[in-house]
Protein backbone atom coordinates (compact mmCIF):
# COMPACT_ATOMS: atom_id res chain seq x y z
CA UNK A 1 0.00 0.00 0.00
CA UNK A 2 1.24 3.47 -0.88
CA UNK A 3 2.12 5.55 2.13
CA UNK A 4 0.13 8.76 2.18
CA UNK A 5 -0.72 11.29 4.86
CA UNK A 6 -2.50 14.49 4.09
CA UNK A 7 -4.28 17.07 6.17
CA UNK A 8 -6.58 19.83 5.00
CA UNK A 9 -7.38 23.00 6.88
CA UNK A 10 -6.50 21.39 10.20
CA UNK A 11 -7.17 23.18 13.48
CA UNK A 12 -6.62 22.04 17.03
CA UNK A 13 -8.15 23.42 20.18
CA UNK A 14 -7.11 22.67 23.75
CA UNK A 15 -9.64 23.93 26.26
CA UNK A 16 -10.59 27.37 24.97
CA UNK A 17 -7.23 27.99 23.30
CA UNK A 18 -6.73 27.54 19.57
CA UNK A 19 -3.29 25.96 19.18
CA UNK A 20 -2.98 26.06 15.42
CA UNK A 21 -5.29 26.50 12.43
CA UNK A 22 -5.41 26.37 8.65
CA UNK A 23 -2.68 23.78 8.53
CA UNK A 24 -2.35 21.86 5.29
CA UNK A 25 0.15 19.15 4.63
CA UNK A 26 0.60 16.39 2.14
CA UNK A 27 3.17 13.64 2.53
CA UNK A 28 3.75 10.83 0.08
CA UNK A 29 6.19 7.95 -0.22
CA UNK A 30 9.72 8.99 0.67
CA UNK A 31 8.70 12.28 2.31
CA UNK A 32 10.16 13.49 5.60
CA UNK A 33 8.72 16.29 7.66
CA UNK A 34 10.45 17.92 10.62
CA UNK A 35 7.83 19.56 12.84
CA UNK A 36 9.25 22.29 15.04
CA UNK A 37 8.04 25.09 17.23
CA UNK A 38 8.27 26.33 20.81
CA UNK A 39 6.82 24.38 23.74
CA UNK A 40 3.05 24.34 23.93
CA UNK A 41 2.48 25.19 20.29
CA UNK A 42 0.68 21.89 19.68
CA UNK A 43 3.31 19.56 18.20
CA UNK A 44 2.23 16.53 20.20
CA UNK A 45 -1.43 17.32 19.58
CA UNK A 46 -0.69 17.47 15.84
CA UNK A 47 1.04 14.08 15.95
CA UNK A 48 -1.86 12.52 17.84
CA UNK A 49 -4.33 13.97 15.35
CA UNK A 50 -2.26 12.66 12.43
CA UNK A 51 -2.16 9.24 14.09
CA UNK A 52 -5.93 9.24 14.49
CA UNK A 53 -5.73 9.13 18.28
CA UNK A 54 -7.34 12.53 18.70
CA UNK A 55 -9.97 14.39 16.75
CA UNK A 56 -9.09 17.71 15.14
CA UNK A 57 -11.17 20.75 16.05
CA UNK A 58 -11.62 21.37 12.33
CA UNK A 59 -10.30 19.99 9.09
CA UNK A 60 -9.75 16.49 7.85
CA UNK A 61 -7.05 13.86 7.62
CA UNK A 62 -6.47 11.30 4.93
CA UNK A 63 -4.15 8.47 5.61
CA UNK A 64 -3.19 5.24 3.94
CA UNK A 65 -0.81 2.74 5.40
CA UNK A 66 -0.42 1.46 8.92
CA UNK A 67 0.91 3.95 11.47
CA UNK A 68 3.91 3.31 13.67
CA UNK A 69 4.20 5.88 16.41
CA UNK A 70 6.66 6.81 19.08
CA UNK A 71 5.37 9.25 21.66
CA UNK A 72 6.73 10.27 25.01
CA UNK A 73 5.49 7.08 26.67
CA UNK A 74 7.24 3.75 26.24
CA UNK A 75 4.25 1.37 26.73
CA UNK A 76 6.61 -1.38 27.90
CA UNK A 77 5.65 -3.20 31.10
CA UNK A 78 8.04 -1.79 33.72
CA UNK A 79 8.21 -4.98 35.81
CA UNK A 80 8.88 -7.37 32.95
CA UNK A 81 12.11 -8.07 31.15
CA UNK A 82 12.67 -5.95 28.07
CA UNK A 83 12.60 -9.08 25.90
CA UNK A 84 9.27 -10.23 27.34
CA UNK A 85 7.77 -6.76 27.12
CA UNK A 86 8.77 -6.51 23.45
CA UNK A 87 7.66 -10.07 22.70
CA UNK A 88 4.12 -9.11 23.73
CA UNK A 89 4.07 -6.45 21.01
CA UNK A 90 5.81 -8.78 18.55
CA UNK A 91 3.01 -11.34 19.01
CA UNK A 92 0.42 -8.66 18.33
CA UNK A 93 2.41 -7.66 15.25
CA UNK A 94 1.94 -11.10 13.77
CA UNK A 95 4.63 -13.06 15.56
CA UNK A 96 7.56 -10.94 14.44
CA UNK A 97 11.07 -11.86 15.60
CA UNK A 98 12.48 -9.46 18.17
CA UNK A 99 16.07 -10.59 17.64
CA UNK A 100 16.81 -8.51 14.56
CA UNK A 101 15.40 -5.20 15.87
CA UNK A 102 17.25 -5.69 19.17
CA UNK A 103 20.51 -6.31 17.30
CA UNK A 104 19.94 -3.29 15.10
CA UNK A 105 19.51 -1.08 18.15
CA UNK A 106 22.42 -2.70 19.95
CA UNK A 107 20.38 -3.80 22.95
CA UNK A 108 20.40 -7.62 22.69
CA UNK A 109 22.30 -7.73 25.97
CA UNK A 110 19.46 -5.87 27.72
CA UNK A 111 16.73 -8.38 26.79
CA UNK A 112 16.87 -10.07 30.21
CA UNK A 113 16.80 -6.87 32.25
CA UNK A 114 13.51 -5.53 33.67
CA UNK A 115 12.39 -2.40 31.87
CA UNK A 116 12.35 -0.49 35.16
CA UNK A 117 16.12 -0.93 35.50
CA UNK A 118 16.90 0.55 32.09
CA UNK A 119 17.95 4.14 31.53
CA UNK A 120 15.82 6.59 29.57
CA UNK A 121 17.92 6.13 26.45
CA UNK A 122 17.89 2.35 26.71
CA UNK A 123 14.10 2.31 27.06
CA UNK A 124 13.87 4.64 24.10
CA UNK A 125 15.94 2.21 22.03
CA UNK A 126 13.54 -0.55 23.06
CA UNK A 127 10.69 1.61 21.80
CA UNK A 128 12.47 2.10 18.48
CA UNK A 129 12.98 -1.66 18.28
CA UNK A 130 9.19 -2.07 18.60
CA UNK A 131 8.71 0.30 15.67
CA UNK A 132 10.86 -2.02 13.53
CA UNK A 133 8.91 -5.19 14.40
CA UNK A 134 6.97 -4.97 11.21
CA UNK A 135 7.01 -2.66 8.20
CA UNK A 136 4.66 0.25 8.73
CA UNK A 137 4.51 2.83 5.96
CA UNK A 138 3.68 5.85 8.13
CA UNK A 139 6.07 6.79 10.93
CA UNK A 140 5.14 9.47 13.43
CA UNK A 141 7.97 10.17 15.84
CA UNK A 142 7.24 12.57 18.67
CA UNK A 143 10.49 13.53 20.38
CA UNK A 144 11.96 10.16 19.47
CA UNK A 145 15.46 11.66 19.38
CA UNK A 146 15.24 12.96 22.94
CA UNK A 147 17.19 11.03 25.55
CA UNK A 148 19.36 9.20 23.00
CA UNK A 149 23.14 9.42 22.92
CA UNK A 150 24.83 10.77 19.79
CA UNK A 151 25.43 7.34 18.25
CA UNK A 152 21.81 6.28 18.80
CA UNK A 153 20.54 9.57 17.35
CA UNK A 154 22.59 8.88 14.22
CA UNK A 155 21.23 5.34 14.12
CA UNK A 156 17.63 6.58 14.34
CA UNK A 157 18.33 9.11 11.58
CA UNK A 158 19.70 6.24 9.46
CA UNK A 159 16.60 4.17 10.17
CA UNK A 160 14.33 7.05 9.16
CA UNK A 161 16.30 7.57 5.99
CA UNK A 162 16.16 3.86 5.09
CA UNK A 163 12.44 3.81 5.87
CA UNK A 164 11.78 6.70 3.51
CA UNK A 165 14.01 5.27 0.77
CA UNK A 166 11.91 2.11 0.95
CA UNK A 167 8.77 4.11 0.19
CA UNK A 168 7.66 5.01 3.71
CA UNK A 169 6.97 8.46 5.03
CA UNK A 170 7.97 10.00 8.32
CA UNK A 171 6.90 13.05 10.30
CA UNK A 172 8.98 13.78 13.36
CA UNK A 173 9.03 16.32 16.14
CA UNK A 174 12.44 17.33 17.40
CA UNK A 175 13.85 20.36 19.14
CA UNK A 176 17.38 19.51 18.16
CA UNK A 177 18.61 19.73 14.56
CA UNK A 178 18.48 16.37 12.81
CA UNK A 179 20.78 15.53 9.95
CA UNK A 180 18.08 14.47 7.49
CA UNK A 181 16.89 15.99 4.22
CA UNK A 182 13.50 16.80 5.68
CA UNK A 183 11.05 19.58 4.97
CA UNK A 184 10.51 21.79 7.99
CA UNK A 185 7.16 22.79 9.37
CA UNK A 186 7.26 25.56 11.96
CA UNK A 187 3.99 25.15 13.83
CA UNK A 188 4.30 28.62 15.38
CA UNK A 189 3.43 30.10 11.96
CA UNK A 190 -0.02 28.55 12.20
CA UNK A 191 -0.73 29.89 15.68
CA UNK A 192 -4.33 30.78 16.36
CA UNK B 1 -9.41 -14.50 18.98
CA UNK B 2 -5.65 -14.77 18.68
CA UNK B 3 -5.32 -11.13 19.71
CA UNK B 4 -7.54 -11.80 22.71
CA UNK B 5 -5.33 -14.72 23.76
CA UNK B 6 -2.19 -12.58 23.52
CA UNK B 7 -3.76 -9.78 25.56
CA UNK B 8 -5.08 -12.22 28.18
CA UNK B 9 -1.69 -13.87 28.48
CA UNK B 10 -0.02 -10.53 29.22
CA UNK B 11 -2.75 -9.48 31.66
CA UNK B 12 -2.43 -12.76 33.52
CA UNK B 13 1.36 -12.46 33.64
CA UNK B 14 0.94 -9.07 35.26
CA UNK B 15 -2.02 -9.67 37.57
CA UNK B 16 -1.81 -13.27 38.81
CA UNK B 17 0.01 -14.18 42.03
CA UNK B 18 3.73 -14.18 41.33
CA UNK B 19 3.01 -11.81 38.46
CA UNK B 20 4.86 -8.63 37.77
CA UNK B 21 2.67 -6.23 39.72
CA UNK B 22 2.74 -8.68 42.58
CA UNK B 23 -0.19 -7.48 44.68
CA UNK B 24 -2.34 -10.49 43.91
CA UNK B 25 -2.26 -11.99 47.41
CA UNK B 26 -3.52 -8.81 49.07
CA UNK B 27 -7.25 -9.53 48.57
CA UNK B 28 -6.76 -13.05 49.94
CA UNK B 29 -4.90 -11.83 53.01
CA UNK B 30 -7.48 -9.13 53.61
CA UNK B 31 -10.34 -11.66 53.32
CA UNK B 32 -8.74 -14.06 55.80
CA UNK B 33 -7.84 -11.22 58.14
CA UNK B 34 -11.50 -10.26 58.44
CA UNK B 35 -12.38 -13.87 59.24
CA UNK B 36 -9.70 -13.94 61.94
CA UNK B 37 -10.57 -10.58 63.49
CA UNK B 38 -14.36 -10.81 63.48
CA UNK B 39 -14.62 -13.41 66.32
CA UNK B 40 -12.33 -11.24 68.43
CA UNK B 41 -14.65 -8.28 67.93
CA UNK B 42 -18.04 -9.92 68.58
CA UNK B 43 -16.97 -12.73 70.90
CA UNK B 44 -16.45 -16.43 70.26
CA UNK B 45 -20.05 -17.58 70.75
CA UNK B 46 -20.55 -20.15 67.91
CA UNK B 47 -24.24 -19.53 67.30
CA UNK B 48 -23.73 -15.79 66.85
CA UNK B 49 -20.76 -16.34 64.54
CA UNK B 50 -22.63 -18.93 62.49
CA UNK B 51 -25.58 -16.59 62.07
CA UNK B 52 -23.58 -13.49 61.05
CA UNK B 53 -20.39 -15.00 59.61
CA UNK B 54 -21.64 -15.59 56.07
CA UNK B 55 -22.69 -11.99 55.62
CA UNK B 56 -19.41 -10.76 57.06
CA UNK B 57 -17.48 -12.85 54.55
CA UNK B 58 -19.58 -11.46 51.73
CA UNK B 59 -18.73 -7.90 52.76
CA UNK B 60 -15.08 -8.94 53.18
CA UNK B 61 -15.08 -10.31 49.62
CA UNK B 62 -16.53 -7.06 48.32
CA UNK B 63 -13.94 -4.93 50.09
CA UNK B 64 -11.13 -7.29 49.09
CA UNK B 65 -12.08 -6.89 45.45
CA UNK B 66 -11.37 -3.15 45.74
CA UNK B 67 -7.71 -3.69 46.63
CA UNK B 68 -6.39 -4.58 43.13
CA UNK B 69 -8.20 -1.67 41.47
CA UNK B 70 -5.41 0.80 42.13
CA UNK B 71 -3.34 0.12 39.01
CA UNK B 72 -5.77 -2.06 37.06
CA UNK B 73 -6.25 0.43 34.23
CA UNK B 74 -4.36 3.59 35.20
CA UNK B 75 -0.86 2.14 34.72
CA UNK B 76 -1.53 1.13 31.12
CA UNK B 77 -3.18 4.42 30.33
CA UNK B 78 -0.22 6.40 31.61
CA UNK B 79 2.26 4.19 29.75
CA UNK B 80 0.40 4.69 26.46
CA UNK B 81 -0.44 1.01 26.03
CA UNK B 82 -4.01 1.68 24.88
CA UNK B 83 -2.76 4.17 22.27
CA UNK B 84 -0.29 1.65 20.88
CA UNK B 85 -3.07 -0.96 20.78
CA UNK B 86 -5.37 1.48 18.98
CA UNK B 87 -2.67 2.13 16.36
CA UNK B 88 -2.67 -1.61 15.69
CA UNK B 89 -6.42 -1.60 15.24
CA UNK B 90 -7.08 -3.39 18.54
CA UNK B 91 -10.14 -1.97 20.23
CA UNK B 92 -10.32 -1.05 23.88
CA UNK B 93 -13.30 -3.42 24.17
CA UNK B 94 -11.11 -6.46 23.48
CA UNK B 95 -8.42 -5.21 25.83
CA UNK B 96 -10.98 -4.62 28.59
CA UNK B 97 -12.60 -8.03 28.10
CA UNK B 98 -9.21 -9.67 28.60
CA UNK B 99 -8.57 -7.43 31.59
CA UNK B 100 -11.93 -8.39 33.12
CA UNK B 101 -11.16 -12.11 32.86
CA UNK B 102 -7.64 -11.66 34.23
CA UNK B 103 -8.87 -9.42 37.06
CA UNK B 104 -11.43 -11.98 38.21
CA UNK B 105 -8.91 -14.81 37.96
CA UNK B 106 -6.47 -12.81 40.07
CA UNK B 107 -8.73 -12.64 43.14
CA UNK B 108 -11.90 -14.71 42.57
CA UNK B 109 -10.54 -18.28 42.80
CA UNK B 110 -8.28 -17.38 45.73
CA UNK B 111 -11.21 -16.01 47.70
CA UNK B 112 -13.34 -19.06 46.87
CA UNK B 113 -10.58 -21.33 48.18
CA UNK B 114 -10.11 -19.16 51.27
CA UNK B 115 -13.82 -19.49 52.00
CA UNK B 116 -13.12 -22.92 53.50
CA UNK B 117 -10.72 -21.81 56.27
CA UNK B 118 -12.71 -18.61 56.78
CA UNK B 119 -15.92 -20.61 57.28
CA UNK B 120 -14.15 -22.80 59.81
CA UNK B 121 -12.94 -19.74 61.72
CA UNK B 122 -16.49 -18.40 61.93
CA UNK B 123 -17.95 -21.87 62.72
CA UNK B 124 -20.34 -21.80 59.76
CA UNK B 125 -22.37 -24.95 59.20
CA UNK B 126 -21.62 -27.15 56.21
CA UNK B 127 -24.80 -26.05 54.54
CA UNK B 128 -24.01 -22.35 54.97
CA UNK B 129 -20.50 -22.97 53.64
CA UNK B 130 -21.80 -24.48 50.41
CA UNK B 131 -24.35 -21.70 50.01
CA UNK B 132 -21.66 -19.11 50.62
CA UNK B 133 -19.41 -20.75 48.05
CA UNK B 134 -22.20 -20.81 45.47
CA UNK B 135 -23.19 -17.20 46.05
CA UNK B 136 -19.58 -15.98 45.97
CA UNK B 137 -19.03 -17.91 42.74
CA UNK B 138 -22.11 -16.18 41.36
CA UNK B 139 -21.25 -12.75 42.72
CA UNK B 140 -17.49 -12.25 42.40
CA UNK B 141 -17.53 -11.89 38.57
CA UNK B 142 -19.96 -9.02 39.11
CA UNK B 143 -17.59 -7.47 41.65
CA UNK B 144 -14.77 -7.78 39.10
CA UNK B 145 -16.91 -6.10 36.45
CA UNK B 146 -17.86 -3.17 38.69
CA UNK B 147 -14.22 -2.86 39.70
CA UNK B 148 -13.08 -2.68 36.09
CA UNK B 149 -15.64 0.00 35.21
CA UNK B 150 -14.76 2.21 38.18
CA UNK B 151 -11.05 1.68 37.63
CA UNK B 152 -11.34 2.74 33.97
CA UNK B 153 -13.56 5.72 34.83
CA UNK B 154 -11.11 7.00 37.40
CA UNK B 155 -7.90 6.16 35.53
CA UNK B 156 -7.49 9.65 34.17
CA UNK B 157 -7.99 11.32 37.54
CA UNK B 158 -4.99 11.91 39.72
CA UNK B 159 -5.45 9.89 42.86
CA UNK B 160 -8.79 8.85 41.47
CA UNK B 161 -8.34 5.21 42.33
CA UNK B 162 -8.84 6.06 45.99
CA UNK B 163 -12.38 6.95 44.98
CA UNK B 164 -12.90 3.55 43.40
CA UNK B 165 -14.12 2.02 46.64
CA UNK B 166 -16.65 4.78 47.20
CA UNK B 167 -17.94 4.41 43.67
CA UNK B 168 -17.95 0.62 43.67
CA UNK B 169 -19.79 -0.02 46.92
CA UNK B 170 -23.22 1.45 46.00
CA UNK B 171 -23.32 -0.39 42.64
CA UNK B 172 -22.41 -3.62 44.41
CA UNK B 173 -25.29 -3.38 46.91
CA UNK B 174 -27.66 -5.63 44.88
CA UNK B 175 -24.92 -8.27 44.67
CA UNK B 176 -24.51 -8.24 48.44
CA UNK B 177 -28.27 -8.32 49.07
CA UNK B 178 -28.89 -11.29 46.80
CA UNK B 179 -25.59 -13.05 47.44
CA UNK B 180 -25.72 -12.83 51.22
CA UNK B 181 -29.51 -13.22 51.17
CA UNK B 182 -29.02 -16.62 49.62
CA UNK B 183 -27.38 -17.83 52.85
CA UNK B 184 -30.58 -17.60 54.87
CA UNK B 185 -32.98 -19.07 52.33
CA UNK B 186 -33.79 -22.62 51.48
CA UNK B 187 -33.95 -22.18 47.71
CA UNK B 188 -31.26 -21.00 45.32
CA UNK B 189 -33.08 -17.89 44.08
CA UNK B 190 -30.66 -15.52 45.82
CA UNK B 191 -27.60 -17.03 44.16
CA UNK B 192 -29.41 -17.04 40.82
CA UNK B 193 -30.25 -13.36 41.17
CA UNK B 194 -26.63 -12.60 42.06
CA UNK B 195 -25.50 -14.62 39.05
CA UNK B 196 -27.90 -12.78 36.76
CA UNK B 197 -26.70 -9.44 38.06
CA UNK B 198 -23.09 -10.56 37.56
CA UNK B 199 -23.83 -11.63 34.02
CA UNK B 200 -25.36 -8.27 33.12
CA UNK B 201 -22.42 -6.41 34.69
CA UNK B 202 -19.86 -8.59 32.89
CA UNK B 203 -21.64 -7.95 29.59
CA UNK B 204 -21.65 -4.17 30.13
CA UNK B 205 -18.22 -3.75 31.73
CA UNK B 206 -15.91 -4.07 28.67
CA UNK B 207 -17.96 -1.52 26.73
CA UNK B 208 -18.30 0.93 29.62
CA UNK B 209 -14.60 0.67 30.50
CA UNK B 210 -13.58 1.07 26.84
CA UNK B 211 -15.79 4.13 26.48
CA UNK B 212 -14.21 5.61 29.61
CA UNK B 213 -10.71 5.11 28.22
CA UNK B 214 -11.64 6.67 24.88
CA UNK B 215 -13.37 9.61 26.54
CA UNK B 216 -10.24 10.32 28.56
CA UNK B 217 -8.08 10.27 25.41
CA UNK B 218 -9.31 13.47 23.74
Amino acid sequence: MQARLSATDLACRKGDRLLFRQLDLDLGPGDMLHVRGPNGVGKTSLMRILAGLARPFAGSIERSGEVGMIDGRHALDPDRKLGDALRFWARLDGGADIGEPLRRLGIEALADIPVDYLSTGQKQRGVIARLLLRPRPVWLLDEAFAGLDAASQDLLADLVSEHCKAGGLCAFVSHQPVDLPARTLDLAEFGG
Amino acid sequence: MRTFAILLRRDLAILLPGGARGAAFLPLIFFLLVAVLFPFAVGPEPSLLARTGGGVLWVAALLASILPLDRLVAADREAGVFDQLALRGISEEIAMTARLVAHWLSFGPLILIATLPASALLSLTGQTFWRLLASLLAGTPGLAAIGLITSALLASLRGGTALAGLLLAPIAVPLVIFGAGHLARDDISGALFAAAFSLVLCAIAPFAAAAAIRAARD
